[in-house]
C-alpha cells in the first residue's frame, strides 16, 4: 500500500494504540479531576511517574511482583492523591483555575526534582512479568504480548470507567456533584468526600498508567514531564467535555501519531500540536468541548 | 404545648458582603403547613437556604426536633430529616429522570416508595429514561418534588413550587401537598401566590426586607386581606 511495507504499517499502527493507551488513560484522569474539583492538573505527569517508581521500589525493595505492583502502585499514588487533595487542593475551592494550576505545576516539580535528585536523569529497567514475554506471529506482524496486554488492559480500565460514571447509581452521583455540589450536598451527600476520593481516583489512574509503561519505557523521573505535554494537548484537542470523549480522543490521536510515522516520520513528534493549533483555531472549545 | 419542630430565633445571613436577613424568627410546628410570604427580594429563599445550610455566613439559631444547627454543614441537615425543593428546581441535565429521582439518599426510615410517588405524579412514571432537563416545566417541578419524598425527611422547604406554572399543574401540586401532610409530612412553602397557598396553608408569616413583620392563622386570612394587599404590593 502506497510503497509502504504492511509490517511497517502494522507495527506503527500497535505502537500508536500502546500510546493512544496512555493518552487515554491519563486525559480521562484529568477530565474526571476537572469535572468535580475544577482543577487542572499539572501534578498528573509526576504522579504517573511515582506510578511506575513504585512499581520499581516494590520490586527491588519488597520483591511485589509486576501483578501485585499493578494493584498496590495505583493505590499508594491514589492514597498521596487523597492527601494532597485534604491538605492543599482544598483550600483552593472557590479560587480561580490558575491558582489549582500553579500548586499542582508545583508538586509536579517538586516530586519530579526529588526524583532526579536520587534517580539521575537515566532509566532503571524494569522487565516484563515472565507470564507476558514472547508475542504472536501474527502473519502480516510480530505482536508482543506485552504490548497487546497494555493495550487491551488499559481499554478495559477506560471503559469500566466510562461505565462507572455514566451507568451506575454512585455515578449519577458524580454527574450530579459536577452539576451542582451545593444541591447535591443539601441532600445529605458527603459531597468533599467524593471530591477527596474523585482526586484520589484520577491519579491513581495515572499511577496504574506509570506501572503499565514500566516495562516498555523504562521507570524515569521526567517520563511523565515529556508525556504530559502530549496529553495536555489531547484534552485541548477533545475539549474537557466526557469520559467517552477522552477515551476516543486518547487512542484516535495515539494512532494518528503511529501513522505519522509510516507516512511522514519527521513530523510524527510534532502533529499533535499540530491538530490542536488547527482544532484551537477553528473551535477553542475543543472538539466536543462545551464552550465555557 | 410541644415544643415546634423547627424553631428559627434571630436568624442573620449574608451573601458575601451584603446582609440580607435581619433577624428572622418563626416556628413550624410538627405537621403543619406554614407558608412565608413577601415581595421579591424580601429574603423569603434566603431563609430556605439558611435553614438547609447552604448560605455563606449564619449568625442566630435554628433548632430542628431541638437540635441547634447554625454550625452544621448542609449535609448533616439533609440527614437530620430536613430536605429542599429550590425555586429553580435544580433537575440534573447529565441525569436522566429515573437517577434525579433516585439521587436524594434515604436519610430516615418512612419515605414514601417510589410507587407512591408515581401515583402522586403519574406523568414520572412515562419519562423515566429522558434527560431530566428535557421534562416540561411542570414535570420537572413534579420531579424535584418527588425526590424529596423518598428520603424519608419529614421536614420539606418548598420554595415557589407553582412559580411559572399552568392552573391545572398548580392544582395538582397543591392536592399533592394536601395529601403530604395528612401523610404527616411537615412543610415550610414559600410563596407569592397567596391565593394557592390559601388553599393549603395552616398559618402564614409575611417578611419584608429581611425580618418577618406579620404573621396570622389561614383563618384570618379575609380578616387581614388589606393588610396583605399593602405588604405584597399586589
Ligand atoms: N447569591 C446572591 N448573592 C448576593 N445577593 C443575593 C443572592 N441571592 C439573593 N440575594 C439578595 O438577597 C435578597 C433576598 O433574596 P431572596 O432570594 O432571599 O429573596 P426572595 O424573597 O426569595 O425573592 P423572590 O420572591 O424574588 O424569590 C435580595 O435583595 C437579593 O438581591
Ligand atoms: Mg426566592
Amino acid at each position: 500500500m502506497f510503497g509502504i511495507p504492511t509490517q511497517a504499517l502494522f507495527s506503527q499502527l500497535l505502537l500508536g494504540l500502546i500510546n493512544g493507551s496512555f493518552y487515554a488513560m491519563l486525559s480521562l484522569g484529568l477530565a474526571v479531576i476537572f469535572g468535580m474539583l475544577n482543577i487542572v492538573n499539572f501534578a498528573h505527569g509526576a504522579l504517573y511517574m511515582m506510578g511506575a517508581f513504585v512499581a520499581w521500589f516494590l520490586l527491588n525493595w519488597f520483591g511485589v511482583n509486576y501483578w501485585g505492583a499493578l494493584v498496590l502502585a495505583p493505590l499508594v499514588v491514589g492514597a498521596l492523591g487523597v492527601v494532597i487533595e485534604r491538605t492543599m487542593l482544598q483550600r483552593l475551592a472557590g479560587l480561580d483555575h490558575l491558582y489549582g494550576l500553579l500548586l499542582t505545576f508545583g508538586l509536579a516539580l517538586i516530586i519530579q526534582g526529588g526524583f532526579q535528585n536520587v534517580y539521575g536523569s537515566s532509566g532503571q529497567p524494569y522487565a516484563i512479568p515472565p507470564q507476558l514475554t514472547g508475542g504472536q506471529n501474527l502473519g502480516f506482524m510480530f505482536l508482543p504480548n506485552y504490548r497487546a496486554w497494555v493495550v487491551v488492559f488499559s481499554l478495559t480500565v477506560c471503559l469500566a470507567t466510562w461505565f462507572a460514571i455514566e451507568k451506575t447509581s454512585l455515578g449519577a452521583k458524580l454527574r450530579a456533584a459536577t452539576e451542582n455540589p451545593t444541591l447535591v450536598r443539601a441532600f445529605g451527600i458527603n459531597v468533599p468526600l467524593m471530591i477527596t476520593l474523585t482526586y484520589g481516583f484520577g491519579v491513581a489512574l495515572a499511577g496504574l498508567a506509570g506501572v503499565l509503561s514500566a516495562p516498555i519505557n523504562q521507570v524515569r523521573p521526567l517520563m511523565g514531564a515529556d508525556l504530559i505535554i502530549v496529553v495536555f494537548s489531547v484534552v485541548v484537542i477533545g475539549g474537557m467535555g466526557s469520559i467517552m470523549v477522552s477515551i476516543v480522543t486518547g487512542f484516535a490521536l495515539g494512532i494518528c501519531e503511529g501513522l505519522t510515522k509510516v507516512f511522514y516520520p519527521e513530523a510524527s513528534n510534532i502533529v499533535i500540536f499540530v491538530i490542536m493549533a488547527v482544532v484551537l483555531l477553528i473551535k477553542p472549545a475543543g472538539l466536543f468541548g462545551r464552550a465555557a | 404545648m410541644a415544643a415546634p419542630l423547627l424553631a428559627v430565633r434571630e436568624l442573620e445571613a449574608w451573601y458575601g458582603e451584603s446582609h440580607v436577613l435581619h433577624g428572622v424568627s418563626f416556628d413550624v410546628r410538627e405537621g403543619e403547613v406554614v407558608t412565608l410570604l413577601g415581595r421579591n427580594g424580601a429574603g423569603k429563599t434566603t431563609t430556605l437556604k439558611s435553614i438547609m445550610g447552604i448560605v455563606g455566613k449564619r449568625k442566630g439559631s435554628i433548632a430542628y426536633e431541638g437540635q441547634e444547627t447554625i454550625g452544621a454543614s448542609s449535609d448533616r441537615i439533609a440527614r437530620l430529616g430536613i430536605a429542599f425543593c429550590p425555586e429553580e428546581r435544580g433537575i440534573f441535565s447529565s441525569l436522566d429522570v429515573k437517577e434525579n429521582l433516585m439521587l436524594p439518599p434515604l436519610v430516615r426510615p418512612g419515605g414514601l416508595s417510589v410507587e407512591q410517588i408515581f401515583e402522586l405524579f403519574p406523568n414520572l412514571k412515562e419519562r423515566l429514561a429522558s434527560q431530566g432537563t428535557k421534562l416540561s416545566g411542570g414535570e420537572q417541578q413534579m420531579l424535584a418534588i418527588g425526590r424529596i419524598l423518598r428520603t424519608g425527611a419529614r421536614l420539606l422547604l418548598l420554595d415557589e413550587p407553582t412559580e411559572g406554572l399552568a392552573p391545572v399543574i398548580i392544582q395538582q401540586i397543591g392536592r399533592t401537598i394536601a395529601r403530604l401532610k395528612q401523610q404527616g409530612f411537615t412543610i415550610l412553602l414559600v410563596e407569592q401566590n397567596f391565593r394557592f397557598a390559601s388553599t393549603v396553608a395552616d398559618r402564614y408569616y409575611v417578611m419584608e426586607h429581611g425580618k418577618v413583620i406579620d404573621a396570622f392563622a389561614n383563618a384570618e386570612l379575609a380578616a387581614n386581606m388589606d393588610k396583605l394587599h399593602d405588604y405584597l404590593g399586589v
